[in-house]
Protein backbone atom coordinates (compact mmCIF):
# COMPACT_ATOMS: atom_id res chain seq x y z
CA UNK A 1 0.00 0.00 0.00
CA UNK A 2 1.99 2.95 -1.18
CA UNK A 3 1.09 6.55 -1.15
CA UNK A 4 0.03 6.69 -4.87
CA UNK A 5 -3.32 4.35 -3.49
CA UNK A 6 -4.72 8.27 -2.44
CA UNK A 7 -4.40 9.14 -6.20
CA UNK A 8 -7.79 7.21 -6.20
CA UNK A 9 -10.72 10.07 -5.64
CA UNK A 10 -12.77 7.61 -3.50
CA UNK A 11 -10.33 6.80 -1.30
CA UNK A 12 -8.58 9.90 -1.11
CA UNK A 13 -12.23 11.26 -0.01
CA UNK A 14 -13.26 8.34 2.31
CA UNK A 15 -9.35 8.59 3.96
CA UNK A 16 -9.88 11.87 4.33
CA UNK A 17 -13.07 13.49 4.55
CA UNK A 18 -13.83 11.93 8.17
CA UNK A 19 -10.33 13.75 9.45
CA UNK A 20 -11.57 17.37 8.36
CA UNK A 21 -13.44 18.39 11.41
CA UNK A 22 -10.89 16.93 13.65
CA UNK A 23 -8.14 18.56 11.85
CA UNK A 24 -10.34 21.85 11.72
CA UNK A 25 -10.93 21.70 15.30
CA UNK A 26 -7.78 21.22 16.19
CA UNK A 27 -5.76 24.11 14.15
CA UNK A 28 -8.65 26.35 15.75
CA UNK A 29 -7.59 25.14 19.49
CA UNK A 30 -3.80 25.17 18.48
CA UNK A 31 -4.47 28.90 16.92
CA UNK A 32 -6.45 30.09 19.96
CA UNK A 33 -3.81 28.59 22.53
CA UNK A 34 -1.01 30.44 20.85
CA UNK A 35 -2.34 33.26 19.60
CA UNK A 36 -3.69 34.20 22.57
CA UNK A 37 -0.61 33.39 24.68
CA UNK A 38 1.29 35.04 22.65
CA UNK A 39 -1.06 38.31 22.78
CA UNK A 40 -1.61 38.31 26.33
CA UNK A 41 0.85 36.27 28.19
CA UNK A 42 4.20 37.17 26.78
CA UNK A 43 6.28 40.32 28.75
CA UNK A 44 6.43 43.39 26.86
CA UNK A 45 9.46 43.73 25.03
CA UNK A 46 11.16 47.35 25.72
CA UNK A 47 13.23 47.17 22.11
CA UNK A 48 10.19 46.68 20.05
CA UNK A 49 6.73 47.58 22.14
CA UNK A 50 3.50 45.56 22.17
CA UNK A 51 2.89 46.08 18.12
CA UNK A 52 5.54 43.65 17.74
CA UNK A 53 3.09 40.59 18.97
CA UNK A 54 1.40 40.86 15.60
CA UNK A 55 4.55 38.41 14.71
CA UNK A 56 2.76 35.36 16.15
CA UNK A 57 0.28 36.06 12.80
CA UNK A 58 2.69 37.53 11.00
CA UNK A 59 5.58 34.85 10.57
CA UNK A 60 3.18 32.22 10.95
CA UNK A 61 1.31 33.30 7.64
CA UNK A 62 4.58 33.88 6.23
CA UNK A 63 6.05 30.40 6.64
CA UNK A 64 2.55 29.24 5.40
CA UNK A 65 2.36 31.17 2.18
CA UNK A 66 5.73 30.03 1.16
CA UNK A 67 4.92 26.66 1.72
CA UNK A 68 1.61 26.40 0.42
CA UNK A 69 3.47 27.75 -3.47
CA UNK A 70 5.92 24.82 -2.60
CA UNK A 71 2.82 22.27 -2.47
CA UNK A 72 1.33 23.31 -5.47
CA UNK A 73 4.95 22.92 -7.15
CA UNK A 74 5.07 19.21 -6.21
CA UNK A 75 1.51 18.85 -6.50
CA UNK A 76 1.82 20.22 -10.06
CA UNK A 77 5.31 18.01 -10.68
CA UNK A 78 2.77 14.76 -9.43
CA UNK A 79 0.40 16.07 -12.30
CA UNK A 80 2.21 16.55 -14.90
CA UNK A 81 4.56 12.84 -14.35
CA UNK A 82 2.04 10.85 -13.06
CA UNK A 83 -1.23 12.73 -14.48
CA UNK A 84 -3.58 12.06 -11.05
CA UNK A 85 -6.00 14.36 -11.02
CA UNK A 86 -5.93 14.48 -6.99
CA UNK A 87 -2.55 16.31 -7.47
CA UNK A 88 -4.14 18.86 -10.09
CA UNK A 89 -7.35 19.39 -7.81
CA UNK A 90 -5.08 19.95 -4.53
CA UNK A 91 -2.97 22.04 -6.48
CA UNK A 92 -6.02 24.25 -7.23
CA UNK A 93 -7.57 23.89 -4.12
CA UNK A 94 -4.38 25.42 -2.36
CA UNK A 95 -4.44 28.21 -4.66
CA UNK A 96 -6.39 30.49 -2.61
CA UNK A 97 -5.38 29.00 0.51
CA UNK A 98 -2.03 30.79 -0.28
CA UNK A 99 -2.95 33.58 -1.24
CA UNK A 100 -5.19 34.77 1.83
CA UNK A 101 -2.18 33.30 3.83
CA UNK A 102 0.01 35.81 1.81
CA UNK A 103 -1.99 38.75 1.97
CA UNK A 104 -2.85 38.07 6.08
CA UNK A 105 1.33 38.23 5.77
CA UNK A 106 1.09 41.41 4.05
CA UNK A 107 -1.41 43.57 6.21
CA UNK A 108 -0.25 42.36 9.21
CA UNK A 109 3.37 43.29 8.16
CA UNK A 110 1.93 46.77 7.36
CA UNK A 111 0.37 47.03 10.57
CA UNK A 112 3.10 46.01 12.30
CA UNK A 113 5.37 48.60 10.48
CA UNK A 114 3.32 51.61 10.99
CA UNK A 115 4.29 51.86 14.67
CA UNK A 116 7.21 50.78 14.06
CA UNK A 117 8.48 52.24 10.88
CA UNK A 118 6.13 55.29 10.56
CA UNK A 119 4.80 53.68 7.42
CA UNK A 120 2.31 51.40 6.11
CA UNK A 121 4.63 49.78 3.15
CA UNK A 122 8.50 49.53 2.54
CA UNK A 123 10.15 48.47 -0.43
CA UNK A 124 12.22 46.40 1.60
CA UNK A 125 13.11 42.87 0.01
CA UNK A 126 11.08 40.52 1.86
CA UNK A 127 7.58 42.64 1.46
CA UNK A 128 9.03 42.63 -1.93
CA UNK A 129 9.41 39.24 -2.58
CA UNK A 130 6.04 39.00 -0.78
CA UNK A 131 4.08 40.94 -2.94
CA UNK A 132 5.13 39.50 -6.26
CA UNK A 133 4.84 35.98 -4.61
CA UNK A 134 1.05 37.52 -4.17
CA UNK A 135 1.11 37.83 -8.12
CA UNK A 136 2.21 35.21 -8.95
CA UNK A 137 -0.87 33.53 -6.73
CA UNK A 138 -3.54 35.86 -8.56
CA UNK A 139 -2.07 34.88 -11.96
CA UNK A 140 -2.47 31.30 -11.28
CA UNK A 141 -5.71 31.46 -9.92
CA UNK A 142 -6.84 33.53 -12.61
CA UNK A 143 -5.44 30.97 -15.51
CA UNK A 144 -7.65 27.65 -13.92
CA UNK A 145 -10.70 29.80 -13.99
CA UNK A 146 -10.30 30.93 -17.72
CA UNK A 147 -9.99 27.70 -18.59
CA UNK A 148 -12.80 25.07 -19.70
CA UNK A 149 -11.71 22.10 -20.25
CA UNK A 150 -10.46 21.39 -16.90
CA UNK A 151 -7.22 18.53 -17.94
CA UNK A 152 -6.31 21.25 -20.04
CA UNK A 153 -6.27 24.05 -17.24
CA UNK A 154 -4.79 21.36 -15.23
CA UNK A 155 -1.15 20.84 -17.92
CA UNK A 156 -1.45 24.58 -18.31
CA UNK A 157 -1.66 25.88 -14.72
CA UNK A 158 1.02 22.75 -13.68
CA UNK A 159 3.43 24.52 -16.32
CA UNK A 160 2.77 28.27 -15.46
CA UNK A 161 3.76 26.63 -11.89
CA UNK A 162 7.07 24.96 -12.77
CA UNK A 163 8.19 28.22 -14.68
CA UNK A 164 6.52 31.04 -12.17
CA UNK A 165 8.93 29.05 -9.42
CA UNK A 166 12.17 29.28 -11.26
CA UNK A 167 10.85 33.29 -11.94
CA UNK A 168 9.69 33.70 -8.25
CA UNK A 169 13.51 32.31 -6.80
CA UNK A 170 14.99 34.31 -9.49
CA UNK A 171 12.73 37.60 -8.12
CA UNK A 172 13.90 36.90 -4.46
CA UNK A 173 17.14 37.55 -5.44
CA UNK A 174 16.51 40.29 -8.16
CA UNK A 175 14.62 41.72 -5.48
CA UNK A 176 17.79 41.72 -2.59
CA UNK A 177 19.69 43.22 -5.29
CA UNK A 178 17.76 46.08 -6.15
CA UNK A 179 17.25 46.87 -2.68
CA UNK A 180 21.27 46.92 -1.27
CA UNK A 181 21.83 48.70 -4.19
CA UNK A 182 20.09 51.65 -3.07
CA UNK A 183 19.95 51.63 0.63
CA UNK A 184 23.35 49.73 1.72
CA UNK A 185 22.72 47.62 4.64
CA UNK A 186 19.38 49.15 6.06
CA UNK A 187 17.50 45.94 6.81
CA UNK A 188 14.02 46.46 8.17
CA UNK A 189 12.51 43.08 8.72
CA UNK A 190 13.01 41.00 11.93
CA UNK A 191 15.68 38.27 11.23
CA UNK A 192 15.33 34.59 12.77
CA UNK A 193 18.96 35.25 13.91
CA UNK A 194 18.37 38.37 16.17
CA UNK A 195 18.11 36.29 19.74
CA UNK A 196 14.44 36.02 20.06
CA UNK A 197 14.19 34.89 23.95
CA UNK A 198 12.46 31.17 24.64
CA UNK A 199 9.39 33.17 26.05
CA UNK A 200 8.48 34.95 23.17
CA UNK A 201 9.51 31.59 20.48
CA UNK A 202 7.70 29.04 21.74
CA UNK A 203 3.93 30.65 21.42
CA UNK A 204 5.82 31.72 18.18
CA UNK A 205 6.23 27.27 16.94
CA UNK A 206 2.30 26.77 18.55
CA UNK A 207 1.10 29.35 16.40
CA UNK A 208 3.36 28.30 13.87
CA UNK A 209 1.87 24.98 14.33
CA UNK A 210 -1.81 25.63 14.27
CA UNK A 211 -1.54 27.61 10.96
CA UNK A 212 0.28 24.23 9.45
CA UNK A 213 -2.97 22.52 10.88
CA UNK A 214 -5.12 24.93 9.22
CA UNK A 215 -3.67 24.81 6.02
CA UNK A 216 -3.77 20.97 5.91
CA UNK A 217 -7.72 21.21 7.04
CA UNK A 218 -8.14 24.32 4.35
CA UNK A 219 -6.52 21.83 1.52
CA UNK A 220 -7.76 18.56 2.33
CA UNK A 221 -11.55 20.15 2.43
CA UNK A 222 -11.18 21.99 -0.85
CA UNK A 223 -9.63 19.54 -2.57
CA UNK A 224 -12.62 16.77 -1.79
CA UNK A 225 -14.34 19.70 -2.66
CA UNK A 226 -12.70 19.83 -5.84
CA UNK A 227 -13.41 15.97 -6.54
CA UNK A 228 -16.91 16.31 -5.95
CA UNK A 229 -17.15 19.17 -8.56
CA UNK A 230 -15.62 17.29 -10.90
CA UNK A 231 -18.04 14.50 -10.30
CA UNK A 232 -21.22 16.34 -10.38
CA UNK A 233 -19.87 17.89 -13.28
CA UNK A 234 -19.08 14.60 -15.07
CA UNK A 235 -22.85 13.08 -14.18
CA UNK A 236 -24.08 16.76 -15.65
CA UNK A 237 -21.98 15.54 -19.21
CA UNK A 238 -23.64 12.28 -18.65
CA UNK A 239 -27.00 13.29 -18.34
CA UNK A 240 -26.92 15.47 -21.44
CA UNK A 241 -25.42 12.98 -23.54
CA UNK A 242 -27.93 10.18 -22.87
CA UNK A 243 -30.73 12.67 -22.67
CA UNK A 244 -30.53 14.09 -26.21
CA UNK A 245 -30.24 10.48 -27.41
CA UNK A 246 -33.07 9.67 -25.63
CA UNK A 247 -34.90 12.68 -27.07
CA UNK B 1 12.67 28.39 -39.48
CA UNK B 2 13.29 31.37 -42.01
CA UNK B 3 10.28 30.76 -43.65
CA UNK B 4 8.42 30.85 -40.63
CA UNK B 5 9.93 33.62 -39.00
CA UNK B 6 9.96 35.38 -42.55
CA UNK B 7 6.10 34.96 -42.80
CA UNK B 8 5.30 36.43 -39.17
CA UNK B 9 7.55 38.81 -40.18
CA UNK B 10 5.82 40.56 -43.25
CA UNK B 11 2.34 39.72 -41.54
CA UNK B 12 3.46 42.00 -39.25
CA UNK B 13 4.50 45.15 -41.34
CA UNK B 14 1.46 44.62 -43.53
CA UNK B 15 -1.53 46.71 -42.65
CA UNK B 16 -3.20 44.59 -40.38
CA UNK B 17 0.00 43.83 -38.38
CA UNK B 18 -0.10 46.30 -35.75
CA UNK B 19 3.46 47.08 -36.46
CA UNK B 20 3.82 50.81 -35.18
CA UNK B 21 1.53 50.01 -32.61
CA UNK B 22 3.91 49.51 -29.84
CA UNK B 23 6.62 52.09 -30.74
CA UNK B 24 3.83 54.40 -30.79
CA UNK B 25 2.37 52.92 -27.37
CA UNK B 26 5.63 53.57 -26.03
CA UNK B 27 5.74 57.29 -27.12
CA UNK B 28 2.59 57.78 -25.53
CA UNK B 29 3.55 56.56 -21.89
CA UNK B 30 6.71 58.52 -22.13
CA UNK B 31 4.51 61.55 -23.49
CA UNK B 32 1.73 60.99 -20.19
CA UNK B 33 4.86 61.07 -17.73
CA UNK B 34 5.83 64.28 -17.57
CA UNK B 35 2.13 65.38 -17.18
CA UNK B 36 1.77 62.81 -14.58
CA UNK B 37 4.90 63.64 -12.04
CA UNK B 38 5.14 67.48 -13.33
CA UNK B 39 7.46 68.91 -15.90
CA UNK B 40 10.67 69.53 -13.53
CA UNK B 41 13.72 68.63 -15.30
CA UNK B 42 15.63 67.50 -12.37
CA UNK B 43 13.11 65.33 -11.51
CA UNK B 44 12.20 63.64 -14.87
CA UNK B 45 16.09 62.86 -15.23
CA UNK B 46 16.19 60.83 -12.11
CA UNK B 47 13.14 58.84 -13.19
CA UNK B 48 14.00 58.77 -16.89
CA UNK B 49 15.92 55.51 -16.83
CA UNK B 50 13.40 53.55 -14.87
CA UNK B 51 10.39 55.16 -16.84
CA UNK B 52 11.45 54.34 -20.22
CA UNK B 53 12.13 50.37 -19.07
CA UNK B 54 8.75 50.92 -17.59
CA UNK B 55 7.36 51.94 -21.07
CA UNK B 56 9.56 49.59 -23.59
CA UNK B 57 8.22 46.41 -21.05
CA UNK B 58 4.20 47.76 -21.56
CA UNK B 59 4.74 48.53 -25.26
CA UNK B 60 6.12 44.89 -25.74
CA UNK B 61 3.08 43.88 -23.52
CA UNK B 62 0.73 44.89 -25.98
CA UNK B 63 1.68 43.16 -28.69
CA UNK B 64 2.18 39.76 -26.98
CA UNK B 65 -1.65 38.48 -27.42
CA UNK B 66 -1.20 38.40 -31.53
CA UNK B 67 2.28 36.06 -31.45
CA UNK B 68 0.09 32.97 -31.24
CA UNK B 69 -4.03 34.36 -31.44
CA UNK B 70 -4.30 34.81 -35.09
CA UNK B 71 -2.88 31.66 -35.98
CA UNK B 72 -5.32 30.31 -33.77
CA UNK B 73 -8.06 31.75 -35.48
CA UNK B 74 -7.47 30.56 -38.90
CA UNK B 75 -6.66 27.34 -37.63
CA UNK B 76 -3.07 27.75 -39.13
CA UNK B 77 -1.77 26.63 -35.87
CA UNK B 78 -2.27 22.98 -35.65
CA UNK B 79 -0.26 22.82 -39.19
CA UNK B 80 2.63 24.41 -38.02
CA UNK B 81 2.41 22.23 -35.21
CA UNK B 82 2.43 19.18 -37.71
CA UNK B 83 5.35 20.84 -39.09
CA UNK B 84 8.78 19.25 -39.56
CA UNK B 85 9.68 21.99 -37.33
CA UNK B 86 10.05 20.93 -34.03
CA UNK B 87 7.49 23.06 -31.14
CA UNK B 88 10.40 24.36 -29.51
CA UNK B 89 11.69 25.97 -32.67
CA UNK B 90 8.47 27.66 -33.39
CA UNK B 91 8.06 28.88 -30.24
CA UNK B 92 11.59 30.45 -30.67
CA UNK B 93 10.88 31.89 -33.99
CA UNK B 94 7.42 33.47 -32.96
CA UNK B 95 9.92 35.22 -30.38
CA UNK B 96 12.32 36.19 -32.17
CA UNK B 97 9.43 37.46 -34.57
CA UNK B 98 8.21 39.04 -31.81
CA UNK B 99 11.56 40.86 -30.52
CA UNK B 100 12.40 42.03 -33.96
CA UNK B 101 9.05 43.76 -35.03
CA UNK B 102 8.71 45.21 -31.43
CA UNK B 103 11.56 45.00 -29.09
CA UNK B 104 14.05 46.00 -31.76
CA UNK B 105 12.31 49.29 -32.68
CA UNK B 106 11.52 50.10 -28.82
CA UNK B 107 15.39 49.68 -28.51
CA UNK B 108 16.15 52.18 -31.22
CA UNK B 109 13.43 54.77 -30.64
CA UNK B 110 14.51 54.73 -26.62
CA UNK B 111 17.07 57.21 -26.43
CA UNK B 112 15.15 59.33 -28.78
CA UNK B 113 12.37 59.61 -26.21
CA UNK B 114 14.93 59.66 -23.53
CA UNK B 115 15.58 63.07 -24.71
CA UNK B 116 11.96 64.35 -23.80
CA UNK B 117 12.90 63.02 -20.22
CA UNK B 118 15.95 65.04 -20.08
CA UNK B 119 17.80 61.12 -20.04
CA UNK B 120 21.75 62.28 -19.62
CA UNK B 121 23.46 62.12 -22.52
CA UNK B 122 25.85 59.72 -20.23
CA UNK B 123 23.10 57.27 -20.17
CA UNK B 124 22.08 57.00 -23.56
CA UNK B 125 24.56 54.12 -24.65
CA UNK B 126 23.91 52.21 -21.18
CA UNK B 127 19.54 52.69 -21.54
CA UNK B 128 20.77 51.22 -25.33
CA UNK B 129 22.78 48.44 -23.99
CA UNK B 130 20.23 47.28 -21.31
CA UNK B 131 17.17 47.31 -23.58
CA UNK B 132 19.03 45.73 -26.30
CA UNK B 133 19.74 42.68 -24.03
CA UNK B 134 16.68 42.24 -22.09
CA UNK B 135 13.52 43.00 -24.60
CA UNK B 136 15.07 39.15 -26.21
CA UNK B 137 14.43 38.16 -22.70
CA UNK B 138 10.67 39.98 -22.38
CA UNK B 139 10.00 38.56 -26.14
CA UNK B 140 10.40 35.36 -24.54
CA UNK B 141 8.57 35.20 -21.88
CA UNK B 142 5.81 37.02 -23.29
CA UNK B 143 5.70 34.22 -26.08
CA UNK B 144 5.31 31.90 -22.71
CA UNK B 145 2.50 33.65 -21.61
CA UNK B 146 0.70 34.09 -25.02
CA UNK B 147 1.22 30.08 -25.26
CA UNK B 148 -0.57 29.98 -22.47
CA UNK B 149 -3.35 31.87 -23.10
CA UNK B 150 -4.07 31.49 -26.63
CA UNK B 151 -7.59 30.48 -27.82
CA UNK B 152 -9.21 32.42 -25.01
CA UNK B 153 -11.77 34.82 -25.38
CA UNK B 154 -10.63 38.36 -22.97
CA UNK B 155 -7.02 36.89 -22.85
CA UNK B 156 -5.56 39.50 -22.78
CA UNK B 157 -5.96 41.06 -19.35
CA UNK B 158 -4.93 37.36 -18.34
CA UNK B 159 -1.99 37.60 -20.25
CA UNK B 160 -1.00 41.00 -18.43
CA UNK B 161 -1.60 39.65 -14.73
CA UNK B 162 0.47 36.13 -15.36
CA UNK B 163 3.29 37.90 -17.94
CA UNK B 164 4.44 40.87 -15.37
CA UNK B 165 5.00 38.94 -12.52
CA UNK B 166 7.55 37.18 -15.06
CA UNK B 167 8.77 40.53 -15.96
CA UNK B 168 9.47 41.92 -12.87
CA UNK B 169 13.44 40.46 -12.45
CA UNK B 170 14.13 41.63 -16.12
CA UNK B 171 13.16 44.98 -15.29
CA UNK B 172 15.21 44.92 -12.38
CA UNK B 173 18.54 44.74 -13.51
CA UNK B 174 17.88 46.48 -17.04
CA UNK B 175 16.37 49.30 -15.17
CA UNK B 176 19.57 48.88 -12.22
CA UNK B 177 21.45 49.20 -15.19
CA UNK B 178 19.81 52.00 -17.12
CA UNK B 179 20.19 53.83 -13.90
CA UNK B 180 23.84 53.12 -12.86
CA UNK B 181 24.57 54.48 -16.42
CA UNK B 182 22.88 57.67 -16.04
CA UNK B 183 25.03 58.26 -12.46
CA UNK B 184 28.34 56.86 -14.25
CA UNK B 185 28.65 54.27 -11.99
CA UNK B 186 29.93 50.85 -13.40
CA UNK B 187 27.17 48.79 -15.04
CA UNK B 188 28.31 45.61 -15.80
CA UNK B 189 26.97 43.33 -12.95
CA UNK B 190 23.28 44.22 -13.50
CA UNK B 191 23.82 43.46 -17.24
CA UNK B 192 25.72 40.54 -17.12
CA UNK B 193 23.26 39.42 -14.47
CA UNK B 194 20.28 40.43 -16.93
CA UNK B 195 22.30 38.60 -19.85
CA UNK B 196 22.26 35.60 -17.73
CA UNK B 197 18.07 35.74 -17.20
CA UNK B 198 18.16 36.17 -20.90
CA UNK B 199 19.95 33.22 -22.18
CA UNK B 200 18.51 31.21 -19.43
CA UNK B 201 15.05 31.71 -21.12
CA UNK B 202 16.56 31.24 -24.53
CA UNK B 203 17.68 27.90 -22.99
CA UNK B 204 14.31 27.29 -20.98
CA UNK B 205 11.48 28.87 -22.32
CA UNK B 206 10.92 27.36 -25.46
CA UNK B 207 10.28 23.86 -23.62
CA UNK B 208 7.57 25.51 -21.49
CA UNK B 209 6.16 27.09 -24.74
CA UNK B 210 6.09 24.15 -26.81
CA UNK B 211 4.51 22.12 -23.94
CA UNK B 212 1.75 24.72 -23.66
CA UNK B 213 0.86 24.75 -26.99
CA UNK B 214 0.45 21.23 -27.05
CA UNK B 215 -1.63 21.21 -24.35
CA UNK B 216 -4.40 23.65 -26.40
CA UNK B 217 -3.80 22.26 -29.47
CA UNK B 218 -4.74 18.36 -28.15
Amino acid sequence: MSIWSYANPRKFLDTTAPWVPWLMWLSAVVLAVGLVWGFFFTPEAERFGSSVKIIYLHVPSALMAINAWLMMLVASLIWLIRRHHVSALAARAAAPVGMVMTLIALVTGAIWGQPMWGTWWAWDPRLTSFLILFLFYLGYIALWAAIPDPDGAADLTSVLCLVGSVFAILSRYAVNFWNQGLHQGASLSLDKQENVADVFWIPLLVCMAGFVLLFLALVLLRTGTEIRARRIEALRNRARRTGAVRA
Amino acid sequence: MKALLGRDLRLAVRAGGGFGLGLAFFLMVVVLVPFGVGPEAAILARIAPGMLWVAALLAALLSLDRIFALDHEDGSLPLLATAPLPMEMLALAKALAHWITTGLPLVIAAPVLGVLLHLPGQAMPWLLLSLAIGTPALSLIGTFGAALTVGLRRGGLLLSLIVLPLYVPVLIFGAEAARRGAEGLPAATPLLLLAGIGLGCVALLPFATAAALRVTLR
